[in-house]
C-alpha cells in the first residue's frame, strides 16, 4: 500500500494558491445561535450604550433644551461650590481606597497565609457589610458617632465622650470603607489563595528571609489583585450616593450634586453635565482595570501545590487581634442598626418596641415599598440570571461570528464602568422621551412604553449589576471541557439539548449564585433607581433616603433592618439550597 | 485496490498569517488504521478537526465514502470522536453518556438499553454502567468515551491523542485493546498522536507530519527503516548522524561495489543510492544497528566500517544498555549504540573502556546535506560537529 500522497521532502513555505474559500453550510442550529447572539447584542446596545447618548446630548443643552455647547461644563467648573465637589469626590475616593485596600489586604493575609484561629468565622463576618445597604451603614454610624451617638456621648454620659465630627468627610470615608472593604477583600483573598507552595519552599531552601520572601514572592504574585482592588474601591467610593447623602452634611460630592440638581432643582441639563464628570474617572479606572487584567497571566498551574500556612504564634495572634477588631466593628454597626430600629425613643426611652416598624407615620411608602422591592429583586434575580447565563453561553460556547461575540463580551463588561446614578439618569433621558429626533424627522420611541414600569426598574438593575454576573458565568463556562459541544455535534445532538442536559446542571451552583447576587443587590441599591422609580412604585431602599430626609431616622433604621434581614435570609436560603448541590457538582468535576 | 474511504484533497488551513496546513493530500482506505504523527504544532490535530468538521479548511476538499463533506457541519457528517480529555459529561453515568447520541435518534428505550449493554461489554466495562465518570479511572473513562463514539456505528472513528492522559501501563494495554476492537469492527480510523511508539504499535499506516506538511506516509516498518528525511529518522526512534562527503562512487567495503564516504579522518563504505561524488551528506544509523564487536573478534573478518571508540557513558535501560561512544579519531563525535544485557555483562563494559564497533553498510542511511558553513579546508578536515539528536 504505497501511497502516492508522499510529498517531496523539500518544503515550500508559501501560501496555497488563493482558491474560493470554503464556506460551511449553515444549519438551522447555526441560525438559532446567530439569531440569539444578535438579540443579545441588541439588548446590550439598548440597555447599556444607547441610553448614554441622550445624556451626553442633554449635557450640551440648557434647561429649555437649546444647544449651548460646553457652556454647562464651563458653568460647572467656574462655580466654586460645584467645583469643590469634584475635589471632594476625589479626596473621598482616594482616602477610602487607601484605607480599605490596606485593611482588606491585612485581613485577607490573615485569612489565607496564617494559621490563626477562627478563619471560617472571620471569612463570613467580613462579608456581612455586603448585605447591608450603604445607606444603612450611614444610619448605623449616626447612632454611633452622630450628635446623640453612643460613642459621641460616651455611652450617654457613662464614659468620656468622643466626637469624631461624623457629618462631613470623616463620616463619608468611614461609611465608604465599610462599603468597599468586603469588595476588596473578595478580590485579595482570591489573589492570595492562588499561590504555589513550591515557590515558598524554594525561597526557604535558598535561605531567603521572610521579609524578602514577602517582597519577592508574595507581592509580585498578587500585584494584579491589588491593582484590581484599587480600581474597584475607587469606582465604588467615587460614585456612591447613599453614604454622602446621609452623613455628608455640608460636604458635597459629585453624586449628591447630581441628586440635588435633578431632584432639588429639576435641572436635568446640569445633572447630565455632572454625570459626565462622574463618568470620566470611572471609565478611566475601568480601562486601566481591563489592561491590568489582560496582562495578568496565571502563575498557578494545575500542578501547583496549595500553601499550608505554618503556625507562627507571634504573627498569628497579631493578625487575629486585627481581624477581631475589624469583624467586631462590623458586628457593632450591624447590631446598632437593629437596636436603633427596636428602641422606643433614642436616647431617652430604651424600652424595646416595634413601633418604628409601623411605617404609617413615616413617608416613603412603608410596607408597600418593601413589597415592591421584594418583587423587583425577585424579578431581577430570575430574568437577570437567565439573560446573563444565556449570553455568557453564547459568547463562550457559540461558534462563528467571532467579531459579534467579542463585541458582546465587551458590551457585557461595560456596565462596570457606569455609576448607578449615571445609568439611572441616562435611562430617564432615553426611555422618557416620547419621540426621537433623527436627521429626517421624528419617530416615536419604541421603548417609551417601559417608562415608569416595574419592568424598566428590573432592566435597570439587571444592567447595573450585569458585569460581575456575566464574568462569573463566563468563568464557570470556561471551566467546562471545551469539547462537550464537539462531542455532541459528532452524535448529531443539537446544542440546546446539551445546554439543558449538561451545561446547566454543571453550572447550577453558579447560576444560583448569580441569582442571589442579583437579589441582594437589587434589594439594597439606591443609586440606579432613585431617578427612575415612579410614584406608584415606592421602593424600600429609596424609602430610607426619604425617611432620613424627613428626619425620621428611627424609621429609616427599621427599614434598613428589614432589608438586611431579608438579604441575609436569602443568603441562608441559598446556602441551604446549594450545599448538597455543591457536593454533587464537586464530585462531578473532580478528575479521577 | 479498493476505493479510498476518506480522501483529503489539496487541503490547506490558514489562521490569520499562520499557515497550519499546506496542500495536504491523503487517502485512507476502508478498515484502515491511520496515525497522524508529528511534533506539537505540526498541524495533525488541525487536520483531524477538519475531517470532523470542527474546523473549516481554507481550501481543499474532504470526501468521505464518495460524498464531498467539505461544507457539512459536524452534525451532518458520519464519525465518532474520542478526545484526549475524554470529554465525558460528568453529570451523566457511563451508560447515560453512551446512550446520549442514541436517545436523540428516536430509538426505542429497550433497543437503546440493549445497545448500551452491548457497548459496555465490548469495552470491558460490563458492570460499570451506573457509575459517574469521576468514579472511574482514567483508562475506564477513556473506554466509556470510546464506547460513546462507537454507539452510533459511525463509518469513521477519530481519535485525538486518546491515550496521552493515561499512565504508561494503562496506555500500553489500552493500545492493544483499541487496535483489536478496531480490527474486529473494521471501522476506518484516524488517530492523532505525538507518541511514535504508539503510532508504530497501532497503525496500519503512519502519516508523519512536520510544519503543516506531510513528510512521509507508509507502514510502520517502512517509516522506521527507510525514513525519507533526517526529520523522520529522528522523530521515529533514535538516530545517530555523522556529517560526511562522498569521495567515490565505488571502491568502498570488501566487495568494492559500495561508495566511499569521508567522515572526518575515517572512510566509511555505504550504498550511495545514486548520490553523486563530492556531495555533502549526513550518514545516519540507529543505535540498535551498530554492532559492538566482541574483543575476540578476529581481525581476519570483514574490516569494513570498523571504528575505534571509547565508552563515555553507560545507561541502563532494563532490557539492555545504551552506550555513549566517542570516536577515538574524533572524541567530540559521539554515537549511541545498544548492547544486550548479556553482552554487556560478559564483556564488562564500563566507562573509559575501548570498544571496536562496526557500521553495517546496508543499514546506513544517507541524506543529502548542506555544505558545512566553515570556510577553508572544511572538506578535508571535516569537523565532526554532528550531534546525536534524541526524539522530542
Amino acid at each position: 500500500m504505497t501511497s502516492p500522497s508522499t510529498q517531496p521532502p523539500a518544503f515550500t513555505h508559501r501560501l496555497p494558491p488563493a482558491l474560493r474559500p470554503i464556506r460551511p453550510i449553515l444549519t438551522a442550529e447555526d441560525w438559532i445561535l446567530r439569531g440569539l447572539l444578535v438579540l443579545m447584542v441588541f439588548w446590550l446596545l439598548v440597555g447599556v450604550v444607547f441610553p448614554l447618548w441622550p445624556m451626553v446630548v442633554r449635557s450640551l443643552q440648557d434647561p429649555q433644551g437649546n444647544w449651548v455647547g460646553l457652556a454647562n461644563y464651563r458653568a460647572y467648573l467656574s462655580n466654586a461650590a460645584l467645583a469643590t465637589s469634584l475635589g471632594n469626590s476625589f479626596y473621598i475616593a482616594i482616602a477610602t481606597t487607601l484605607i480599605s485596600v490596606v485593611l482588606a489586604f491585612i485581613y485577607a493575609y490573615g485569612l489565607t497565609r496564617t494559621a490563626m484561629w477562627g478563619k471560617p468565622v472571620f471569612q463570613i463576618l467580613a462579608l456581612l457589610p455586603l448585605y447591608i445597604p450603604p445607606l444603612a451603614h450611614a444610619i448605623g454610624l449616626i447612632y454611633l458617632f452622630g450628635n446623640q451617638g453612643i460613642v459621641t456621648t460616651g455611652f450617654f454620659g457613662q464614659l468620656p465622650g468622643w466626637n469624631i465630627n461624623l457629618y462631613g468627610a470623616n463620616g463619608i470615608i468611614i461609611g465608604e470603607t465599610l462599603y468597599c472593604f468586603p469588595q476588596a477583600l473578595v478580590i485579595l483573598t482570591t489573589a492570595l489563595s492562588l499561590t504555589d507552595a513550591r515557590l515558598y519552599e524554594a525561597a526557604q531552601a535558598l535561605r531567603t528571609s521572610p521579609v524578602r520572601t514577602f517582597f519577592t514572592v508574595t507581592l509580585p504574585s498578587i500585584k494584579y489583585g491589588i491593582l484590581s482592588a484599587i480600581f474597584v474601591c475607587f469606582t465604588l467610593a467615587f460614585t456612591d450616593f447613599g453614604v454622602p447623602k446621609v452623613v455628608g452634611g455640608n460636604f458635597n460630592v459629585l453624586a449628591t450634586d447630581i441628586y440635588k440638581q435633578v431632584i432639588g432643582q429639576q435641572n436635568f441639563a446640569m445633572g447630565a453635565t455632572v454625570s459626565v464628570f462622574l463618568l470620566i474617572p470611572t471609565v478611566i479606572a475601568f480601562i486601566c482595570d481591563r489592561i491590568v487584567q489582560r496582562r495578568q497571566t496565571s502563575l498557578v498551574s494545575a500542578r501547583s501545590v496549595p500553601l499550608q500556612p505554618t503556625p507562627k504564634p507571634w504573627l498569628d495572634s497579631l493578625l487575629f487581634s486585627f481581624c477581631a477588631i475589624v469583624a467586631l466593628s462590623f458586628i457593632l454597626i450591624f447590631l446598632t442598626i437593629i437596636a436603633a430600629s427596636l428602641i422606643k425613643v433614642w436616647p431617652y426611652n430604651f424600652t424595646p418596641s416595634l413601633r418604628h416598624f409601623n411605617f404609617k407615620t413615616a413617608g416613603g411608602g412603608g410596607y408597600g415599598a418593601y413589597w415592591n422591592s421584594l418583587r423587583m429583586s425577585f424579578y431581577t434575580a430570575i430574568f437577570g440570571t437567565i439573560v446573563v447565563f444565556i449570553s455568557a453561553y453564547l459568547v463562550e460556547k457559540g461558534k462563528g461570528l467571532q467579531w459579534l461575540r467579542s463585541l458582546s463580551y465587551f458590551l457585557s463588561t461595560l456596565p462596570l464602568a457606569l455609576p448607578g446614578l449615571v445609568l439611572g439618569l441616562a435611562y430617564v433621558f432615553f426611555f422618557n422621551k416620547p419621540t426621537w429626533q433623527f436627521l429626517l424627522g421624528t419617530v416615536p420611541n419604541p421603548f417609551n412604553f417601559l417608562y415608569g414600569t416595574m419592568a424598566l426598574l428590573v432592566v435597570c438593575n439587571i444592567v447595573h449589576f450585569y458585569t460581575v454576573c456575566f464574568l462569573t458565568a463566563n468563568t464557570a463556562l470556561k471551566q467546562l471541557d471545551q469539547e462537550f459541544e464537539a462531542v455532541s455535534a459528532s452524535m448529531a445532538v443539537p446544542f440546546y439539548k446539551t445546554f439543558w442536559r449538561v451545561t446547566v446542571p454543571l453550572c447550577l451552583p453558579t447560576i444560583l449564585g448569580i441569582g442571589m447576587y442579583y437579589f441582594v443587590n437589587a434589594m439594597v441599591t439606591v443609586s440606579a433607581i432613585i431617578f427612575l422609580y415612579p410614584a406608584n412604585l415606592p421602593l424600600a431602599s429609596v424609602a430610607i433616603v426619604n425617611m432620613d430626609d424627613a428626619g425620621d431616622i428611627a424609621a429609616a433604621a427599621a427599614m434598613s433592618t428589614l432589608i438586611v434581614v431579608t438579604s441575609l435570609a436569602v443568603r441562608v436560603l441559598y446556602w441551604l439550597l446549594t450545599r448538597p448541590l455543591e457536593k454533587r457538582t464537586q464530585a462531578w468535576l473532580k478528575r479521577a | 485496490m479498493d476505493q479510498p474511504y476518506l480522501e483529503i484533497e489539496n487541503v490547506s488551513k490558514v489562521f490569520g498569517k499562520f499557515v497550519a496546513l499546506y496542500d495536504i493530500y491523503l487517502d485512507v482506505y476502508p478498515g484502515e488504521f491511520v496515525c497522524l504523527l508529528g511534533p506539537s504544532g505540526c498541524g495533525k490535530t488541525t487536520l483531524l478537526r477538519i475531517i470532523a468538521g470542527l474546523e473549516v479548511q481554507t481550501t481543499g476538499r474532504v470526501i468521505q465514502a464518495g460524498r464531498d463533506i467539505s461544507r457539512l457541519p459536524p452534525a451532518k457528517r458520519d464519525f465518532g470522536i474520542v478526545f484526549q480529555s475524554y470529554a465525558l459529561f460528568p453529570n451523566l453515568t457511563a451508560s447515560q453518556n453512551i446512550a446520549y447520541g442514541l436517545q436523540n435518534s428516536r430509538t426505542p428505550p429497550a433497543v437503546i438499553n440493549a445497545r448500551v449493554e452491548e457497548l459496555l461489554q465490548m469495552v470491558g466495562l460490563g458492570s460499570m454502567g451506573g457509575k459517574y465518570p469521576a468514579q472511574l479511572s482514567g483508562g475506564q473513562q477513556q473506554r466509556v468515551a470510546l464506547a460513546r463514539a462507537l454507539a452510533l456505528s459511525p463509518g469513521l472513528l477519530l481519535l485525538d491523542e486518546p491515550l496521552s492522559a493515561l499512565d504508561a501501563k494503562v496506555r500500553a494495554s489500552l493500545r492493544g485493546e483499541i487496535t483489536q476492537l478496531q480490527k474486529r469492527l473494521g471501522v476506518t480510523t484516524v488517530m492523532v498522536t505525538h507518541d511514535q511508539t504508539e503510532a508504530l504499535a497501532m497503525a496500519d499506516r503512519i502519516v508523519v507530519m512536520d510544519q503543516g506538511h506531510i513528510v512521509q506516509v507508509g507502514p510502520p516498518r517502512e517509516i522506521y527503516q527507510q525514513p525519507l528525511t533526517p526529520f523522520v529518522a529522528n522523530f521515529i526512534g533514535v538516530m545517530n548522524t555523522l556529517p560526511g562527503v562522498i569521495l567515490a562512487e565505488s571502491g568502498g567495503g570488501t566487495d568494492r561495489s559500495l561508495g566511499q564516504i569521508r567522515c572526518g579522518l575515517q572512510t566509511i563504505a555505504a550504498d550511495l543510492d545514486g548520490l553523486p561524488a563530492n556531495s555533502f551528506i549526513t550518514v545516519a544509523i540507529r543505535p540498535e544497528d551498530i554492532q559492538v564487536l566482541a574483543l575476540d573478534t578476529p581481525l581476519t573478518r570483514d574490516l569494513t566500517n570498523r571504528l575505534e571508540t571509547t565508552v563515555q557513558a553507560v545507561e541502563f535501560l532494563g532490557t539492555g544498555y545504551r552506550l555513549t561512544l566517542a570516536l577515538q579519531a574524533h572524541p567530540e563525535q559521539v554515537l549511541l549504540a545498544d548492547l544486550s544485557a548479556n553482552d554487556a555483562r560478559q564483556w564488562e563494559i564500563g566507562v573509559g573502556r575501548s570498544l571496536t564497533i562496526q557500521l553495517p553498510p546496508h543499514l546506513l542511511r544517507l541524506f543529502p546535506a548542506q555544505a558545512p558553513a566553515a570556510v577553508g579546508s572544511a572538506a578535508t578536515t571535516h569537523p565532526a560537529s554532528a550531534k546525536v539528536i534524541e526524539p522530542s
